[in-house]
């Protein structure tokens, strides 16, 4: 077999179903070789968009998503997206093309260093040289993608080495890197520690983070949380995790997040800080947070546990296995009071609903749409004003929330939504994207053509860049610059030459009944809503 | 604060690259930095002289650890380790000049290693404050290059080992 078929055999032996691709003449004899495989080939419409739809199938699917492109252009068109896969910890396998090895270094033709270009935002990266070696490789590659605290990892393959013979297909029974082995178990004295620091709590609280999604967490917290009656706020990652309407649930801390659910971490004096980096945007001010409380912190990833919080008790490990560990202890311990108290606070929260007769209120969209969409739907945000409206708003039941979170790279929500759409065929997705968002990966709606697939593309129209337009409001004195995007298109002719349905919500009382209509078939549609321009996220 | 990391790396190409790209993209500093082979084929040593606070110094050591192709690394403060650095100096002079450079690499127990009526080699291999010194002691002479390798450190022997 050559390379190409090779690494064929060994991404079916992973159990690849779909590969995210753009071709080129270095990728060629890659997909060539697929055209014997049962791997269906999904060809995106820019190498960005097939990073990004790798990214939401992995999400939803639980399993490294994968994508293929051509050297040079292709390749570099594609680090958006893998520098997005690696800032929310996403397991991607991505293959570029590469010139042939002996060209390596000669500037030829479509030739670009992607394994230096990336080496800051992937977990590895492999420079494959020799055919024999593919199935090691990918075998690795999927391990790395996929434990430990996940990421991208990349494979550049020189065309020769993709035609090179390279003998029979080996299965390779397991994996053994020696520089590679991550922390699973809990340190039982570490966990001990954390017991007893809960012990002595007066008012303790849980922020769980995209790390307990990743290890699949959720029910081991849950049951932990509710043991002890310990209130739960999440970061954005966390989103998800606890239901919106459990009695625990306080919401998303963070500049975006909640007045209480920040208050409440702040006046907590145990923090369980669970599989999140406590990054800025989650906690703005770590002195103010860390002050006069005890950090527990768990995450698989020792870099980040004094990284931005200094930590009193590090718990090094996979978030379901410690508190599996966790679980196991029974502390006499009970803060049903300080939940009193937090509820009280929660309940103080102004509702930002008005509504004017000429636009939709965002938040309130948004709000109708959790009402309205299916309690195990999948909802897909983009980024700028609408992630905010849309984390803010979004009540979790059942389903999952996913958006671009470290990196906020706008343009994600729709190639994300088709890639979900293919891990999971049968969930209705909604896709919430504002006009900037959606104009960088408009040509992706082919896919909800062609595949009648159950998404609902909620468009948050406000004719501007939102969220830069309120921040020159803030912080320029209205002196907008590079942000009007003027009156073209017309959504409704976009929504037509691809054969999607179409409704245009003008106002709030428009909202709920074209919701009910457009939700109720599976099946695409276009969402049309008529923000106002001057609708900010911080009143 | 400084720290001296001793780091084992899989010996293969682009691995030096990628972590002095560590360094800089984190905004580490490299105070210096010296790579060879060690008694295994596939490892390279790396001995990494770093400064910063004590939180960055732990996060070196984390990041460190992170990429797939180190081995191991260890860390220590220079009163733990032995170190050694080469410097090789080449001086111009004059004859008038002459007995005090010989005098001076005798002082310092550094070496000759070449010369020409005009020019002369004085290389030292000691402990880095001894080579500055040297180089201090010498600098009031017409230098014309200076080549230094960087601090090499092996941790102590102890008992028990």
């Amino acid at each position: 077999m050559n390379g190409a078929q090779l690494l064929v055999k060994a991404l079916e032996t992973e159990g690849v179903r779909h590969i995210f691709g753009y071709p080129g003449v270095s990728i060629c004899p890659f997909f060539d070789a697929l055209n014997d495989s049962k791997i269906d080939p999904v060809l995106m419409r820019s190498e960005q968009s097939c990073g990004h739809a790798a990214n939401g199938y992995a999400r939803i699917a639980g399993k490294p998503g994968v994508c293929a492109v051509s050297s040079g252009p292709g390749a570099t068109n594609l680090i958006t997206a893998i520098a997005t896969a690696f800032a929310d910890s996403v397991p991607l396998i991505c293959i570029t093309g590469q010139v042939p090895l002996e060209q390596i270094g000669s500037d030829m033709f479509q030739e670009a260093d992607i394994i230096g270009a990336v080496e800051s935002f992937v977990k590895y990266s492999y420079s494959v040289r020799c055919a024999k070696d593919i199935p090691r490789i990918v075998k690795e590659a999927f391990y790395i993608a996929n434990t430990g605290r996940k990421g991208p990892v990349l494979l550049d393959l020189p065309i020769d080495v993709q035609n090179m013979e390279g003998g029979f297909f080996q299965e390779i029974e397991s994996v053994s890197l020696r520089t590679y082995k991550p922390t699973i178990k809990g340190h039982a004295v570490q966990i001990k520690k954390a017991l007893k620091a809960l012990e002595n709590a007066q008012r303790p609280i849980l922020c769980v983070g995209g790390g307990v999604i990743a290890s699949k967490a959720e029910k081991e917290i849950i049951t932990f949380a509710e043991k002890y009656h310990i209130p739960v706020v999440s970061t954005m990652m966390g989103i998800g995790v606890i239901p919106s309407k459990h009695p625990l649930s306080m919401g998303m801390v963070g500049n975006n997040g909640k007045k209480y659910a920040n208050k409440a971490m702040n006046e907590s004096d145990v923090l369980l800080m669970v599989g999140a980096r406590a990054a800025d945007r989650a906690i703005s001010q770590p002195d103010l947070v860390m002050k006069d409380k005890t950090l527990i912190h768990i995450d698989i990833d020792p870099a980040e546990i004094g990284k931005n919080l200094g930590p009193s008790i590090p718990i090094v490990g996979d978030a379901k296995n410690v508190f599996i560990e966790l679980n196991k202890a029974s502390l006499k311990c009970d803060f049903s009071d300080w939940c009193e108290t937090l509820k009280k606070y929660s309940k103080t929260r102004e509702e930002n609903l008005q509504s004017t007769a000429k636009f939709v209120n965002p938040n309130h969209l948004v709000s109708t749409i959790c009402k309205t969409m299916k309690d195990d739907g999948i909802y897909v945000s983009d980024v700028g004003q609408n992630q905010i409206y849309s984390c803010t708003n979004y009540v979790s039941k059942k389903g999952r929330f996913i958006t671009s979170c470290g990196m906020g790279t706008m343009g994600y929500s729709l190639p994300a939504a088709i890639g979900a759409s293919f891990a999971d065929p049968k969930k209705q997705i909604i896709c919430a994207v504002g006009d900037g968002g959606l104009q960088m990966s408009l040509s992706e709606l082919v896919h909800i053509s062609l595949l009648k697939a159950n998404i609902k593309i909620v468009l948050m129209d406000n004719r501007s860049l939102g969220m830069i337009r309120e921040y020159q409001h803030y912080h320029y004195e209205n002196r907008y610059s590079m942000v009007d995007l003027k009156e073209y298109p017309d959504y409704s002719l976009i929504a037509k030459a691809y054969g999607i349905p179409f409704i245009r919500l003008k106002k709030d009382s428009e909202v709920e009944e074209g919701l009910k209509e457009a939700l109720k078939t599976d099946g695409p549609c276009f969402i049309e809503a008529n923000i106002d321009a001057d609708a900010f996220t911080v009143g | 604060m400084k720290k001296i990391y001793s780091v084992w790396v899989e010996n293969r190409s682009g691995v030096l690259s990628k972590v002095a790209g560590l360094f800089a993209r984190r905004s580490y500093n490299i105070d210096s930095l010296t790579v060879g082979e060690t008694q295994d084929k596939t490892i390279s040593s790396m001995t990494i002289l770093s400064s910063g606070t004590t939180q960055t110094l732990e996060q070196i050591e984390k990041q460190l650890n992170k990429k797939l192709d180190v081995i191991k690394v260890r860390t220590f403060g220079a009163e733990q380790a032995i170190l050694r650095e080469v410097i090789l100096l080449k001086i111009k002079y004059t004859a008038a000049q002459r007995k005090e450079l010989m005098e001076i690499s005798e002082f310092l127990k550094a070496e000759i290693v070449d010369a020409t009526s005009t020019h002369m080699i004085i290389t030292l291999c000691d402990t880095p404050d001894r080579v500055e010194k040297l180089l201090s002691m010498l600098r009031k002479f017409n230098i014309v290059e200076i080549s230094r390798t960087g601090t090499l450190a092996m941790p102590k022997c102890s008992e028990g080992e």
